[in-house]
């Protein structure tokens, strides 16, 4: 246990460290979010019409800005092959890895979501659920976007194949969580979107390390 | 901890071709190998696949009855991807390493003073030399004790009188029931018996 707590904190100062982490995945989608006014126009009543799917759009997005960083220093630098090398499964220490990038970015994220969808016109009193929508569905970015960076280890430009990867698993997330804004923004039950985004979350966590295991251990043989 | 390491006529590849087939090799507690070879022969690839890194294509690596996964608890890798994170201090990397790989709390201190590394703890790792950086990553096999050494090139980047610090070191290890096994170009300063592969 003392070994997984040591990594979670390693990795988390890692993420969080110089060159990313949280600053650049704020600022990226602070970005995202302003360019999206001047392309659509300004006129409030369109805006506030897509203001909670926007701003679930740009947090996918800046999710996957971090990701290629995920796996690929640690195969480049060797800690991949001494992190094999202890009692603890590669399973474990990828969802640990995982973990620190969510919260190193997921949750900085999402307590800069609501903001981003207010500024766009949201009525504030969805902020509640754009935070909770945007905790449980940034865990799901991290855990399915590890499968994606564990996939392009050892790949030229291996960033822009993990987006490739990726983007389509990120679609159901972007489905339900968009889906649950929108129902509660027009007053209809909200509920059932919110806890498909629950169970996908839920999938993502307990099957993505599996998965990125495997990948990891193809690419250092 | 593992008995010994025995290797029954092995064969390995690399992205489809055979780099050594039919090595047979054996290390007793006390005992260090030197693997020498040209460059390209598969020394690095042996030290993998004794790690389990790699799956060899025929033959087998035993542990004199201990399972591989237990077994790599017992031993330290060591190349020239030494795992250590040019942002963080030399402080952050050891302790982490040797927390990691269940050493105590205070043998990191105990390990950098024997390597001379103390004034250099809280530098971070890209402001150290290549030598030094390695006595870093040397640090960890003292601080998390481990009976099995596979080294690459563990000499390389150290200088003479290094190379012979690092020979005691060895020789203290061995002394008490350890193993080592390096891929060398240049002579351990230790007596070792010698294994060329790859011809």
């Amino acid at each position: 246990m003392s070994r997984v707590s040591t990594l979670l904190a390693r990795e988390t100062a890692l993420a969080w460290g110089k060159g990313g982490g949280p600053m650049v995945a704020v600022g990226f989608y602070a970005g995202v979010a302003t360019l999206l006014p001047l392309a659509v126009g300004s006129e409030p009543e369109r805006l506030a019409a897509i203001a909670p799917g926007a701003a679930w759009v740009a947090l996918a997005l800046a999710a996957l800005l971090s990701l290629d960083r995920l796996f690929e220093r640690d195969y480049e630098d060797g800690s991949l092959d001494l992190l094999t090398l202890s009692p603890v499964p590669l399973e474990i220490i990828c969802a640990v890895k995982c973990l620190a990038q969510w919260l190193a970015t997921g949750l900085p994220l999402a307590l800069a979501a609501p903001v981003a969808a207010i500024a766009l016109g949201a009525s504030p009193q969805l902020s509640g659920l754009v935070i909770a929508c945007a905790l449980l569905g940034g865990l799901a970015f991290s855990f399915m976007g590890g499968i994606g960076a564990a996939l392009s280890l050892g790949a030229r430009r291996g960033g822009l194949l993990t987006a490739v990867i990726v983007l389509p698993l990120f679609v159901p997330p972007v489905i339900f969580g968009g889906g649950a804004l929108a129902s509660l923004d027009s007053g209809l039950p909200w509920k059932a979107g919110f806890a498909l985004l629950g169970a996908y979350t839920a999938a993502a966590v307990a099957l993505g390390p599996l998965a990125m295991a495997a990948a990891c251990r193809n690419a250092l043989s | 901890m593992i008995p010994e390491v025995s290797i029954q006529s092995l064969a390995l590849s690399r992205g489809g071709r055979q780099l050594f087939s039919r090595l047979i090799l054996k290390l007793s507690p006390g005992e260090a190998v030197a693997l020498t070879g040209r460059n390209g022969a598969g020394k690095t690839s042996l030290l993998r696949a004794i790690a389990g890194l790699i799956a060899p294509d025929e033959g087998e690596i035993a542990f004199g009855g201990v399972e591989p996964a237990e077994a790599r608890e017992a031993m330290h890798l060591l190349g020239h991807l030494d795992g250590l994170k040019s942002s963080r201090t030399a402080r952050d990397e050891l302790s982490f390493w040797t927390g990691f790989a269940g050493g105590g709390a205070d043998t990191p201190d105990a390990a950098a003073a024997r390597l001379d590394l103390l004034p250099l703890l809280d530098l971070e790792v890209r402001r150290l030399s290549a030598g030094q950086r390695r006595r870093l990553a040397l640090a960890r096999l003292l601080a998390a004790p481990r009976p099995l050494w596979l080294l690459d090139e563990p000499l390389s980047p150290l200088d003479a009188e290094w190379r012979g610090r690092f020979g005691e070191i060895m020789g203290e290890h061995l002394a008490t029931g350890g193993m080592i096994l390096a891929a060398v170009h240049d002579p351990l300063p230790l007596a070792a018996r010698t294994v060329e592969i790859g011809r």
